[in-house]
């Protein structure tokens, strides 16, 4: 399978059209997202208009972007202006947003096609993708298995080939985790690089767009075209990015890591084994690798299961049945908004609003919603200070491969577990990474974790190559 | 609603009532058997969270945010807005280009 870097630079030199490239991606879509479930919606006609405006581009020796002519699968709650939007919800099924989210649009000037939209777990809440008011998505390693989530729509859209590239949103993981589970690169970049505007929120001091790709590079590739200012996010940062694909080959000589044991003892045998291995390979690539513990992390699960339920609650209010999306008729307002929300939110949904409503009540606040946003500080501190001795952290990103579709969706707590690893970097707003490193015991891919401080995403790529280098051939590639 | 007072952090065990209060203010409404289910699932989740409550943290801000938020301006200059047509063809109920939403209540119909 070629790469979007290479693919991208056959577009533009005119030796591939870009319309050949969506015909086939839309091909291995019809053939197989049937039974995969990785797309929502497929937006064939507008896909194939964008693709002969990258060809004409080229025709007429203007350039057509970094990412000419490369199918994109984009997570659906990101907006697309008149394309249905559906966050997973039945409470938005229909809706056509009036604009477009600010990634949408930077993948537009890059010269990316968009494909369609995929499939995630109901406004984001979730690990498996199983919460979708519209089925669960299959893990396209084995068909058995849930692809992870909350973005598994798009893990599995690139894993299975549809896209080369794919974007997700992550709030505790939901990028890293299901790119472990189905076996590619999906990353997180640092809170307010990449702008969150036509984001749907789910938990806003935490939500963070990034990319899905089968490579490093590419990964680096299209956060390079995600990330900058945006005057429409206020959270969005001022700063210039430093670009990422320009070193992601330097290496990892004289790189200090820290091999975190708080993120890789909890594991799965197998799981273990494979962040050592990738350690070593580090060390053996010239990287200083120590082992260290960060035992602040063990109560990062616990809070944001109090902040983001907590924020969920206040940002899902809008659904009210008044602007968008569902309305349940009731004979005043109060009974339609209360009609409406019934009916049209899914059981994890009600779960968290609920929950975080409760953390937010009179005589609870204290207890829980401050106490987790103090836990929050603990957690920050705890990364400033392991930041003091090593420039990465590496650790496995989720406890286990793939489990089977149904194993977890009647017990919260143990769904929830899989998220123990990728949520410290949410709390402390860093950028990290899942690569991508040889198969468990049953075959099925695990990933490793790199994560950096706050705009590391360059030695973060650095790193993360690294890591993709020595990794053990999957099995059936 | 049972006495919040008398709990102390860490120890609090939620209530059937507890979670029929909570889903009244989230605008929910859920079955009997609904209310059995999350009462179950969600003291889990709140048993789990015991660990963080009962931490002495006194010392700590809360952090609200990874950044240091700051406030964003821009000059007060007409621009281009969200076409009010597309939007409204989106509301599932509009009359006389406004969002039309049943009475509220207290008010005459």
């Amino acid at each position: 399978m070629s790469t979007a870097l290479a693919l991208a630079a056959e577009v533009r030199s005119g030796r591939r059209s870009a319309r050949e490239v969506v015909e086939e991606s839309l091909a291995a879509v019809a053939a197989s997202n049937g039974e995969l479930n990785a797309f929502l919606t497929v937006v064939g006609d507008e896909a194939r208009l964008q693709a002969d405006a990258v060809d004409a581009a080229v025709a007429d020796g203007r350039d057509p972007g970094p990412l000419a002519g490369v199918p994109v699968a984009l997570k659906d709650n990101l907006c697309t202006r008149g394309s249905l939007t559906t966050c997973g919800s039945r409470i938005l099924e229909g809706w056509r947003p009036p604009y477009d989210a600010t990634v949408v649009e930077s993948l537009r000037v890059a010269g990316a096609i968009t494909i369609g939209k995929t499939n995630m777990d109901e406004f984001a809440m979730g690990s498996s993708t199983e919460n979708s008011a519209f089925g669960p998505t299959r893990n396209p390693r084995h068909p058995g298995k849930v692809p992870g989530g909350s973005s598994g729509g798009s893990a599995a859209a690139v894993a299975a080939g549809f896209t080369l590239l794919g974007l997700g949103s992550d709030t505790g993981g939901s990028i890293r985790q299901p790119a472990a589970l189905c076996g590619v690169v999906g990353m997180k970049p640092t809170y307010g690089r990449v702008s969150r505007y036509g984001l749907v929120a789910f938990a806003s001091s935490l939500d963070q767009i990034g990319p899905f790709a089968t490579t490093v590079e590419d990964a680096a590739l299209l956060y390079d075209v995600l990330a900058g200012h945006d005057p429409l996010d206020s959270t969005s940062l001022p700063s210039v990015p430093e670009p990422t694909l320009a070193s992601v080959h330097d290496g990892s000589e004289g790189i200090r890591v820290g091999l975190c044991r708080d993120l890789v003892d909890g594991c799965s045998p197998d799981v273990a084994a494979r962040v050592h291995e990738a350690a070593d390979a580090l060390a053996g690539a010239g990287a200083k690798v120590e082992e260290i513990s960060v035992p602040e992390f063990a109560y990062g699960l616990s809070a944001y299961y109090l902040i983001a339920p907590a924020e969920a609650s206040s940002n899902l209010a809008r659904y009210d049945g008044v602007r968008y999306g569902l309305r349940v008729d009731g004979e005043d307002a109060a009974a339609m908004n209360t009609a409406t929300r019934t009916a049209g939110f899914g059981a994890e949904v009600k779960r968290r609003v609920m929950l975080g409503t409760y953390a937010l009540s009179a005589g609870y606040y204290d207890a829980y919603y401050a106490q987790a946003q103090r836990v929050r500080t603990l957690v920050m501190q705890a990364f400033d200070r392991a930041y003091e001795s090593v420039d990465v952290l590496l650790g496995a990103t989720a406890p286990t491969t793939a489990f089977d579709l149904g194993a977890k969706v009647d017990d919260p707590m143990a769904m929830y577990m899989n998220d123990v690893c990728t949520i410290p970097s949410n709390l402390s707003g860093h950028p990290a990474i899942s690569v991508p490193f040889g198969t468990g015991d049953d075959g099925l891919p695990i990933g490793v974790q790199v994560m950096a401080p706050a705009l590391g995403e360059a030695i973060l790529f650095r790193l993360a190559r690294v890591v993709e280098a020595h990794a053990p051939q999957a099995a059936g590639s | 609603m049972s006495d919040h007072e008398e709990r102390a952090p860490g120890r609090v065990t939620l209530s059937r009532e507890d979670v029929i209060y909570v889903a009244r203010l989230a605008r929910l409404d859920l079955r009997d058997d609904e209310v059995e289910l999350f009462t179950a699932q969600l003291r889990t989740v709140l048993d789990h969270a015991a660990d963080v409550a009962a931490l002495d943290l006194a010392h700590l801000e809360p952090s609200s945010h990874p950044i240091a938020l700051q406030n964003v301006l821009r000059p007060d200059e007409p621009r281009e807005s969200l076409d009010r047509g597309e939007v409204l063809a989106a509301a599932p109920e509009v009359e006389d280009h406004q969002f039309r939403v049943p009475r509220i209540g207290g008010e005459a119909p």
